[in-house]
């Protein structure tokens, strides 16, 4: 690593650079991620306690008002800002970097925040009662599309900036060889976030004027398919900027060291070349899209996907078998796993993340996503079941435990409470579990998503209600742990306590204890590509695959013949 | 090293553990990858898409027209619809109601009409479980065949105004 240039400073622990103009927008962009994620938070708690039917709090007018709210809030702001924050650090910090333009940046936040309060702003007036998907001819008031529109301009400024900043650091020769592995999932996240964001734009601009009066209507068949390429996209820029922090934190906690590079980054290739036909999944039961162009889509882009995130779901945990391995904690199948660094909540947070995603989250997406087996899931719970699992189990886990290195890294503060820390991620984890099974397994029996209420339809029996249940008492547990995190997190930011001068709280990163002779063996293991116990796991996790897949068509072949 | 560049041989070509697991995968993604045209030429249920352009003036002509012929009974005011076998059924949503009620028969095929009188719905049967989107604009074709006997109910499961919970309609098998 050359010397440090002007405007940029060394971390005291890890001795990265750290460029402070990035550290200024990393700050920023991550505290408005989280004042999202508590609106969208509260929302959330007030949409389980409605849908819970012991509880059945809201009305209906409020209900579907703040179901737009959470889903706008969660699934756009939260994350987006989130990512533009992922991005400065990934393209800065790990190249060594200064930022590209501190004035990029500034439009960037700043269209971002106009456009994410005028949204919120509309949505509040109950004046864009048309969820997160706004299907036409359902209409919204034009600032509803323009503050979306906004945001969308603003992160594609952001990610100008992250091409500009990888552009010039490359010009520079700030970095040797390739870039590193997690920059380089960073950018396969921003390439696909143009794209996803070129939809929105196709999509939601001919809305906008047509809600101004100015355009006719667009088609609302045209409107789902374009709308989609954003809709499903986006959601592959959040797995792609999962994934990376996968690999950073699973490197900072446990030294993970990845089998094979080319198979990781060929892996992200994969997400930027198939997941954009891939969003055809979303259209498998309209009309207007025949089943040839349904199945095609579907079938060899949506699997060449999954293969990626499969590939993923072992690389991750092999590099960290190995480095733990490598540490000197190689005992039996799974010595590298008891002993890895549980109490440290960016570690434990990764791997629920990891585990959530892969398991549930995965398994059913892939599912639901099958041409003839989506008629039983269709706009049932089990959609939102699944995506719980993927965007909030997987994605808003991951991120939030990246957090408890950020904090430290950019704001040069500690967390205050570390028992408390050490738990919050267990306890959300444990939330959003049972809010993902109770949505899947009430949408098996049936019940409908952003619906106010399922009794009026007089038919959904005890099974439905005990699930809806379950998603409740969940929800309050999530919500118990996201609260926890965004108070600990604003204390440390606020009032923590400064580690500047000195070595950043340690979490309880296992210690190196190998002898030499131990760890050239375990290289020497990891160099024959051997990594037995996350094989042992993987399998595991394709027997449970195989299993639900095949129940599915099952389920699916005792309903009514359908052509 | 995940956060530094990696050793400049990077490029290699997986193996191991890595090889097998990528293998597995792979044909694992095969066969997904083909049972869904499997599924198409040997299964039941495999909703083709088939529709047509209609507007929703006309399609609304075209099922009160269908309902007064076929009109058998009526349900909570709604008239019940019994489609000849083999024919066509109409079925129209609108907010937030489903029209006609309809009645069909165990075992017999028929051609039912799904379209929209003004915003998008979803159309569910309960408590069976089917579900297909229902779109302004689009007459969307179901050849379909009961298999089972007794009373179903249509839940709209597409948000479609603050009366949407309450948009239930129902369907007869005898």
């Amino acid at each position: 690593m050359s010397d440090l240039k002007p405007g940029m400073r060394r971390c005291d622990t890890t001795g990265l650079p750290v460029c402070l103009d990035a550290q200024a927008f990393i700050k920023l962009n991550a505290v408005m991620a989280v004042v999202y994620l508590l609106v969208g938070a509260i929302a959330a708690l007030l949409l389980v306690l409605t849908r819970w039917p012991a509880v059945h709090l809201l009305d209906t007018a409020w209900f579907y008002r703040i179901l737009t709210l959470h889903g706008i809030n969660m699934l756009i702001f939260w994350i987006l800002f989130f990512e533009v924050a992922v991005l400065y650090f990934a393209c800065t910090t790990l190249l060594n970097t200064k930022l590209f333009s501190r004035k990029l940046a500034w439009v960037s936040f700043g269209l971002m925040v106009v456009g994410s309060v005028m949204t919120d702003y509309t949505i509040f007036m109950g004046k864009a009662d048309v969820m997160m998907t706004s299907y036409l001819p359902l209409l919204a008031h034009p600032l509803f599309y323009l503050g979306i529109i906004l945001v969308a301009v603003g992160t594609l400024v952001g990610v100008g900036n992250f091409f500009g900043t990888l552009y010039v650091a490359k010009r520079d020769k700030n970095y040797e060889g390739s870039m590193p592995l997690v920059t380089f999932g960073a950018m396969t996240a921003a390439i696909i976030a143009v794209l996803a964001l070129l939809h929105g734009a196709i999509a939601l601009v001919p809305t906008f004027t047509f809600s101004l009066g100015l355009t006719p209507e667009p088609d609302p068949m045209w409107y789902r398919l374009i709308w989609w390429g954003l809709g499903h996209q986006s959601q592959q820029v959040n797995v792609a900027a999962m994934v990376s922090i996968w690999y950073l934190i699973s490197y900072l906690t446990t030294g993970a060291k990845p089998i094979n590079e080319f198979v990781s980054r060929a892996a992200f290739l994969l997400y930027i070349l198939f997941i954009n036909l891939a969003s055809a999944h979303h259209l498998l039961v309209d009309p207007g899209v025949g089943a040839g162009w349904k199945i095609w889509n579907t079938s060899y882009a949506m699997y060449l996907a999954v293969l990626a995130s499969l590939i993923h779901g072992f690389t991750v945990p092999a590099g960290m078998e190995i480095g733990m391995r490598i540490r000197g904690y190689g005992r039996g199948l799974f010595g590298w796993l008891w002993n890895a660094p549980w109490k440290n909540p960016a570690f434990s947070g990764f791997f629920l993340s990891l585990v959530i995603f892969g398991f549930i989250g995965g398994i059913t997406g892939v599912t639901l996503g099958t041409q003839q087996i989506n008629i039983l899931a269709h706009n049932t719970m089990r959609i939102p079941g699944h995506f719980h699992a993927t965007v909030v189990g997987g994605t808003t886990l991951s991120f939030m435990a990246v957090t408890y290195y950020v904090v430290p890294l950019f704001f040069q503060r500690d967390y205050p409470m570390k028992w408390l820390a050490r738990l919050q991620p267990y306890i959300f984890a444990i939330g959003i579990v049972m809010v993902s099974l109770g949505m899947s397994f009430a949408g098996t029996n049936g019940v409908a998503r952003r619906t106010w209420d399922i009794d009026a339809a007089g038919i959904y029996g005890s099974t439905a209600h005990l699930m809806l249940g379950i998603m409740g008492v969940g929800g309050v547990l999530a919500f118990t742990g996201l609260l926890i995190y965004i108070l600990l997190t604003v204390w440390a930011v606020f009032f923590g306590e400064s580690n500047k001068g000195r070595a950043i709280f340690d979490w309880g990163t296992p210690p190196i204890v190998a002898s030499q002779a131990e760890a050239e063996a375990a290289e020497a293991e990891a160099s024959a590509g051997r990594a037995p116990g996350t094989m042992v796991l993987v399998m595991i996790l394709l027997i449970s695959f195989v299993v639900y897949y095949f129940a599915n068509w099952k389920a699916l072949a005792d309903l009514w013949w359908v052509r | 090293m995940s956060i530094h560049s990696p050793a400049p041989d990077w490029f290699q070509m997986p193996h191991g553990h890595e090889r097998l697991w990528i293998g597995l995968a792979l044909v694992w993604c095969l066969i997904m990858f083909a049972m869904m045209p499997f599924w198409h030429f040997k299964g039941k249920q495999n909703s083709t898409g088939e529709s047509y352009s209609v507007t929703p003036a006309e399609f609304t002509e075209r099922a009160e027209k269908f309902a007064q012929t076929n009109k058998v009974s009526e349900h909570n005011g709604i008239p019940v619809a019994e489609p000849p076998p083999g024919g066509d059924a109409y079925l129209l949503a609108r907010m937030w109601s489903w029209y006609p009620v309809l009645k069909l028969r165990k075992g017999e095929t028929y051609r039912l009409h799904i379209s929209s009188a003004d915003l998008q719905h979803g159309f569910s049967l309960q408590p069976i479980n089917m579900n297909f989107q229902v779109m302004p604009g689009y007459d969307h074709v179901l050849t379909i065949t009961p298999t089972h006997t007794g009373e179903f109910t249509i839940v709209c499961n597409e948000f479609c105004g603050i009366g949407h919970h309450a948009m239930i309609g129902k369907i007869f098998v005898e």
